[in-house]
């Protein structure tokens, strides 16, 4: 049965990309969820997207959007933190994670803060803020209903907008029911309308509660300062508006110019993610409560983080800056389906995370996420901003190979692969070597089992023998004359 | 076989492919048999080896480059280059010129051979304009599927011009896999380096073949097929796993399917 994680008992990912992929492969209850997402998800993007015939025409105009942003970053960033401070806000800036966490802390300790609700937010993540604020005594409560449920189960989110998608029905059950002691044992809790209203009512003395309320940002608007905040479950409303001080967390590659342009990548973002015409809530946030608004809260920070942004922007990876974090590319991705968020050990999963990843972490340790894709092209063609990921995953293996960070084995491989390949002579005479040793080894049946130098082939498949009797090939057998 | 500069019959250079020539002969031969009943004289550079993609995938950009301008010199005086694989064919079209960027007078003759390289089938319905291949009258019994190569599909638009040849081969009944599209799990590299998770990705793979009950798996090209009819293998599945090219060429009978032991009289 299942060699999950259950209940936290083994960390669901030891950052080796092999061990833990195969691990999730063994899962079968991973295994079934997974398979049924690979085949739901796209599914439901297709049908919404073939009721939008100009959809390629938006994916488009929403790359050109964001290559503008990009292009003007400075300027539009300065616009934006000048309409934030417009507005009553106050904008800070932080070049790394260890900066954006001493300042949220700085917020949260400036207010006295004792429990901060938290509406999802993938920049919080990436700088490790649930950890860090609990070891200084804030605790911090997902409001999100998949965060919430792997913050009960101490798991990291294994998708970037679906955090929870490894887990079914009966898993999360479980974890409300060992979470949730203070309410009867033997309560009835398999359909999710029903845990859902559980985590509800858990969560409403947290929102009332909370002394600061946090959210990410999905967009950032330079001409009027707002943030725009997109969710299915209103959650990020509630945490914005009852505490008396918003902390909004942000990376700066978010920033688009105008309302219009907010407008045009909203209806590339919930198509792309979910299937979605648009989230059910969408949410446009411009500085603290004004004079004459009902409710919202007394303060507004926006903490701008770069965390490596810059870095990629001139490396040669800024078309990875347009990301809007829809997921698209893993929701079709054959490997993300295969094994799951947790083997990338990232909180950004499948092609958009094996390009991002090293780009925050650094390539020593992130190395095998731009191995660990066939480059089939599939995320390329869903994704809305069009960012050619198989080729910025093969950057990645350039920049690899040039720091000889990549195996030896491999390297040499390939140096006597392509010795071969530059001497035609040569080359013919050891493929027919090659062919005349597998034929033998073949011993007629057409294919071997095992093979010396074949294992990576062999662990998973048999290895067919040349088709020719003698093992001669094409070029020995047209240059004898052969031609049919 | 018609020599070099018959009047009026485009000449095609065979880019053999590093796997057809080695692992399956017939391969080229069929497109040999396919693109003369189109009317094209075939030449085979001798100087050809492999397309470089190996390296290229693995971020090994120096040999790559050097593999690039050796089959560009060696096929740009061709009136056509064509490939009994996507992949090797998109190597040429999309990342020669990619590798050679910085080269202005290499990149221009990426560029030019980029603008004349095709996959086989593609180049039979979309450049020489066939609905069938004269002169070859083929036939097939039985249900087939058809898997669709990423680079094929993706990089060159490969879909329905392997479909529209196969019509005409009588007795065939394609079937179409839910996954038809869905990768492999091959990958180059990959499948060596990552064989866990290839292996899993090539398990949905023809738990989808299956699915259809087709008895042959049919591609464009030999990466996925080695890697399809390995796992068929290994599973003990009955399914054959052939490349498009022998169907269409009415060459089954000279060949066994991929990995199945000779047959008499399969001798290429």
């Amino acid at each position: 049965m299942s060699a999950s994680t259950h209940d936290g008992a083994a960390p669901v990912s030891t950052g080796d990309f092999s061990a833990d992929a195969r691990r999730a492969i063994a899962d079968e209850q991973l295994q079934t969820v997974l398979s049924r997402f690979s085949r739901v998800s796209p599914a439901s993007r297709a049908e919404t997207i073939s009721r939008l015939p100009e959809f390629e025409l938006l994916r488009d105009a929403g790359k050109a959007i964001k290559d503008h942003a990009l292009a003007n970053l400075d300027v539009y960033l300065e616009q934006f933190e000048a309409a934030v401070t417009e507005a009553g806000g106050q904008v800070h800036w932080c070049r790394d994670a260890a900066e954006a966490r001493a300042t949220v802390l700085q917020l949260c300790r400036d207010v006295g803060a004792r429990t901060v609700t938290k509406s999802k937010s993938m920049a919080t993540e990436e700088i490790g803020l649930n950890d860090y604020l609990e070891e200084h005594g804030i605790e911090p409560v997902e409001t999100d209903l998949g965060e919430y449920i792997i913050q009960l189960r101490k798991e990291p989110p294994s998708h970037i907008i679906m955090p929870a998608i490894h887990l079914n029905r009966q898993q999360v059950a479980d974890t409300f029911r060992a979470a949730h002691d203070h309410l009867p044992p033997g309560r009835k809790l398999e359909e999710p309308r029903i845990m859902l209203d559980e985590a509800r009512e858990e969560l409403r003395s947290r929102f009332l509660g909370a002394d600061v309320g946090m959210t990410g940002a999905n967009m950032l608007i330079a001409e009027t300062g707002s943030i725009v905040v997109v969710t299915n479950e209103g959650n990020a409303d509630l945490t914005m508006t009852l505490p008396k001080t918003h902390i909004a967390v942000s990376t700066i590659e978010k920033i688009v110019p105008t309302l219009d342009d907010a407008m045009t990548v909203l209806r590339l973002l919930a198509r792309s993610a979910t299937g979605q015409d648009i989230t059910v809530y969408s949410s446009f946030v411009t500085g603290p409560k004004r004079a004459a608004d009902p409710d919202g809260p007394e303060t507004f920070h926006m903490v701008l983080i770069d965390n490596g942004r810059s870095a990629m922007f001139d490396g040669g990876f800024r078309d990875m800056l347009r990301c809007i974090r829809c997921g698209s590319c893993m929701n079709h991705c054959p490997v993300y389906t295969t094994v799951g968020g947790h083997a990338y050990n990232s909180m950004y999963e499948g092609p958009m995370g094996s390009v991002l990843t090293p780009g925050l972490r650094g390539l020593a340790s992130a190395g095998d996420l731009p191995n660990a894709s066939t480059l089939c092209g599939k995320c390329e063609t869903v994704c809305p901003m069009k960012i050619p990921l198989p080729q910025l995953l093969r950057r990645w293996r350039q920049r690899q190979h040039d720091a000889r960070l990549n195996k030896p084995a491999q390297r040499w491989g390939l140096g006597v692969w392509s010795f071969l390949a530059r001497r035609a002579w040569l080359y013919r005479i050891v493929s027919r070597l090659g062919a005349v040793a597998l034929r033998v080894g073949a011993k007629g049946r057409g294919r071997l089992g095992r093979w010396p130098l074949a294992g990576g082939w062999t662990a998973a498949r048999d290895l067919a023998a040349p088709s020719s009797s003698g093992g001669e090939t094409f070029m020995a057998a047209w240059r004898r004359g052969q031609r049919r | 076989m018609s020599g070099p500069g018959d009047a009026g019959r485009p000449r095609v250079g065979l880019f053999v492919t590093c796997l057809v020539d080695m692992m399956r002969p017939a391969v080229g031969f069929a497109a040999v048999r396919l693109l003369e009943a189109a009317g094209c004289t075939v030449e085979v550079p001798a100087s050809q080896t492999c397309c470089g993609q190996p390296g290229f995938n693995s971020g090994e950009q120096k040999n790559s480059r050097a593999i690039a301008r050796q089959v560009i010199a060696a096929f740009e005086e061709f009136d056509h280059v064509v490939a009994p694989s996507g992949s090797c064919a998109g190597m040429i079209r999309e990342h020669y010129p990619e590798l050679l960027a910085d080269d202005h007078a290499w990149h221009t003759r990426a560029l030019v051979l980029a603008g004349k390289t095709h996959e086989l089938t593609r180049f039979l319905v979309d450049v020489v304009g066939l609905a069938a291949v004269p002169g070859i009258e083929t036939a097939f019994d039985g249900k087939v599927t058809y898997h669709d190569s990423c680079s094929g599909l993706r990089e060159l638009g490969v879909k329905d011009q392997p479909r529209k040849l196969l019509e005409n081969v009588a007795g065939l009944d394609l079937v179409e896999g839910e996954l038809a599209e869905t990768c492999c799990g091959f990958g180059g590299l990959f499948c060596v380096k990552y064989p866990d998770v290839s292996g899993a990705m090539v398990d949905r793979k023809i738990d989808d073949i299956e699915k259809t009950g087709a008895a042959t798996v049919l591609a464009g090209d030999m990466g996925c097929l080695l890697n399809i009819a390995g796992r068929l293998h290994r599973r003990g599945s009955s399914v054959a796993a052939r490349h498009v090219a022998e169907v269409l060429a009415g060459m089954t009978d000279e060949v066994s399917p991929i990995g199945a032991p000779d047959t008499e009289g399969s001798t290429t």
